[in-house]
């Protein structure tokens, strides 16, 4: 069997729509509001959390025989907090202005719930390469959705996509406004309950 | 003959007929028109004379008088920045012209997705919108733009209403949140100095030199002194949103509403209660100015009167226990009052207190049923008196 077989590549696909980790499981719900505002910070902290979840996936996978089993969250939890330092400084150094946008969230991303949620219900039971496709999966499943909620609240709130302005000036000028309410944190819930409806009307159909 | 024409093309709407997909829309207009012919077939049923549509109807005969004198006075006050005088008539004409479009709009945008919704659902058309849709005009500021108003409205229909189920369904009053919708997405459009008055945006508008467009919220919330009297507030000859300024004319449509019993009388007493009792200890305190204002002027002032009498008693939103329905009310007055006087970011109290207080209001039912169950456990428990 080749390594790029449907079913081994199972695990990094599945997550990103029938199981995504944001829309089906409702999971880190809270920095998908906070970072979304625009859409750059919102891919970095995609690519931050993806880096993430597959890095300790791999690692607490390739060493979860000789984790003991009381301790087992203490162990997680030092893989991820490591893992997050090292995308901390490395944001730091190379995209200083995004890092600052995101400030504390970065730090946070130890407290997203997709990450330990990953350890302990896949890693902990898988080898370690099905373990790092899992996280791979998982995080772009969770950058899919930050970047569609992102998408919606930089163009409807601010005019622009990463930044470059894409709504005419014309229309500025015939009495359009940008809509301040998009870029409040309400306004991301509920694109994001949006997603969730549109998801599952599709997935009603399917079945 | 109306009778006859719809008799005529009604099979085409019943199952299998051509028209099957539209039967909803159809059904809409027949029951608009005539009374229904539906009977209940089985099992004893009373009903009221006094259906969903009748209680409508006279929400809108009610919220007439404050319409019309809306559209009046956006005329008066558009003649006043410009410091022109104008007869009555043309000041109604010129405010018809400008409030009509936002009816019509709040009207079509509301209704279409009402009877598409219902449409995709196979359910029946009701009256809801009917009264939302006439509430929203009436708390615009006059210069909103139409486009804004059709997205508020269409924002307050499918999340406040048809999303949590349709009408009588839904936690918060829809106009309220297609009016707080507005109020955070576009601040510009729909609060400070130059919004209240037709025209004054435009450039090159030659204004009256004692011309001020604020209103009176906005001077008592800057320490200004009035530049309106107290019974020009009551009357209504002040800048303001289009239905809300006379707080003459709606208390005629409260009067109309209490007599028909439709509005709750216990909201209404007990909002203006609370928003007296907190005017009263903002005397106390009297740090500032706007604490030392009589409290009387919180009800003429902006919203209150219209939110007290037409926008805390949908029976929807509101409290359905008696208890409730003063506990809802005074704390209505209460924070409508609070955040006019303490948070000068936002003006207008009453969107927000009523809307804070459509969250709360099933909590507040809850609580009143219980304690009314627990004093009647008590009394239950208590021996029985002896009898010799």
């Amino acid at each position: 069997m080749s390594v790029f077989s449907s079913k081994k590549l199972k695990p990094l696909i599945h997550p990103i729509l029938t199981e995504n980790p944001v829309t089906v499981q409702i999971l880190g719900i809270c920095s998908a509001l906070a970072v979304t505002v625009k859409l750059e910070p919102a891919l970095v902290m995609a690519l931050s959390v993806t880096a993430v979840t597959g890095c300790s996936n791999l690692i607490i996978s390739s060493i979860r025989n000789f984790i003991p089993n009381s301790i087992r969250i203490i162990v997680q939890l030092v893989v991820i907090a490591a893992l997050v330092i090292i995308v901390d400084q490395v944001l730091k150094a190379f995209a200083y202005e995004v890092s600052k946008q995101l400030s504390v969230f970065v730090g946070l991303i130890i407290t997203n719930c997709i990450i330990m949620g990953r350890l302990e219900a896949f890693a902990m039971a898988n080898k370690p390469l099905p373990s790092f496709l899992d996280g791979i999966g998982n995080g772009a499943g969770y950058g899919l959705i930050l970047a569609a909620v992102a998408f919606f609240r930089e163009l409807f709130g601010s005019g622009s996509l990463l930044g470059y302005k894409v709504i005419p000036e014309a229309f500025y000028e015939f009495g359009y406004r940008d809509n301040g309410l998009v870029i409040l944190p309400p306004m991301a819930l509920i694109i994001m309950g949006v997603i969730i409806w549109i998801q599952k009307a599709c997935t009603k159909e399917a079945k | 003959m109306l009778r006859k024409y719809i008799d005529k093309i009604k099979p085409h709407f019943e199952k299998g007929g051509k028209f099957e997909k539209l039967h909803s829309t159809f059904e809409a207009f027949e029951s608009f028109l005539f009374v229904p012919d539906t009977v209940t077939r089985q099992g004893t049923h009373i009903r009221d004379a006094i259906d969903l549509k009748r209680a409508m109807s006279v929400v809108i005969i009610a919220l007439i008088p404050a319409m019309l004198f809306g559209m009046w006075n956006v005329g008066y006050q558009q003649a006043e920045s410009l410091g022109v005088v104008r007869s009555l008539m043309e000041n109604f004409r010129f405010g018809f012209l400008h409030v009509f479009p936002v009816i019509v709009v709040s009207y079509v945008v509301g209704l279409g997705i009402e009877f598409g919704v219902a449409q995709v659902r196979g359910h029946e058309v009701n009256e809801g919108f009917l009264v939302s849709g006439m509430l929203i005009p009436l708390i615009m500021p006059v210069g909103i733009p139409l486009w804004m108003v059709a997205v508020a409205t269409a924002f307050s229909v499918v999340f406040v209403k048809e999303i949590l189920g349709g009408t009588g369904m839904n936690i918060w009053n829809p106009a309220l949140v297609a009016r707080a919708f507005l109020f955070f997405a576009y601040p510009s459009e729909i609060s400070g100095d130059m919004v209240w008055v037709s025209g004054v945006n435009e450039a090159g508008v030659q204004l009256a030199d004692a011309f001020s467009g604020a209103t009176p919220l906005a001077q008592a919330a800057a320490g200004h002194p009035f530049t309106a009297s107290l019974s020009d507030m009551f009357i209504g000859i002040i800048p303001g949103c289009i239905g809300e300024t006379s707080t003459l004319a709606i208390l005629i449509g409260a009067a109309l509403l209490l007599f028909t019993g439709i509005g709750s009388w216990r909201i209404m007493l007990s909002v203006f209660a609370g928003g007296a009792v907190t005017g009263l200890l903002f005397n106390l305190w009297n740090a500032n100015s706007y604490m030392a204002l009589p409290f009387y002027y919180h009800f003429v002032m902006g919203g209150f009167a219209f939110g007290a009498v037409f926008m805390a008693t949908d029976p929807v939103s509101a409290t359905h226990t008696s208890t409730g329905k003063f506990i809802y009310g005074f704390l209505i007055g209460f924070f409508a009052v609070l955040i006019r006087v303490l948070n000068p970011a936002y003006p207008e109290g009453m969107m927000l207190a009523i809307l804070l207080m459509n969250t709360f209001a099933p909590l507040v039912d809850h609580c009143v049923i219980q304690v009314n169950i627990g004093r009647r456990m008590k009394r239950m428990k208590q021996p029985e008196p002896v009898r010799n």
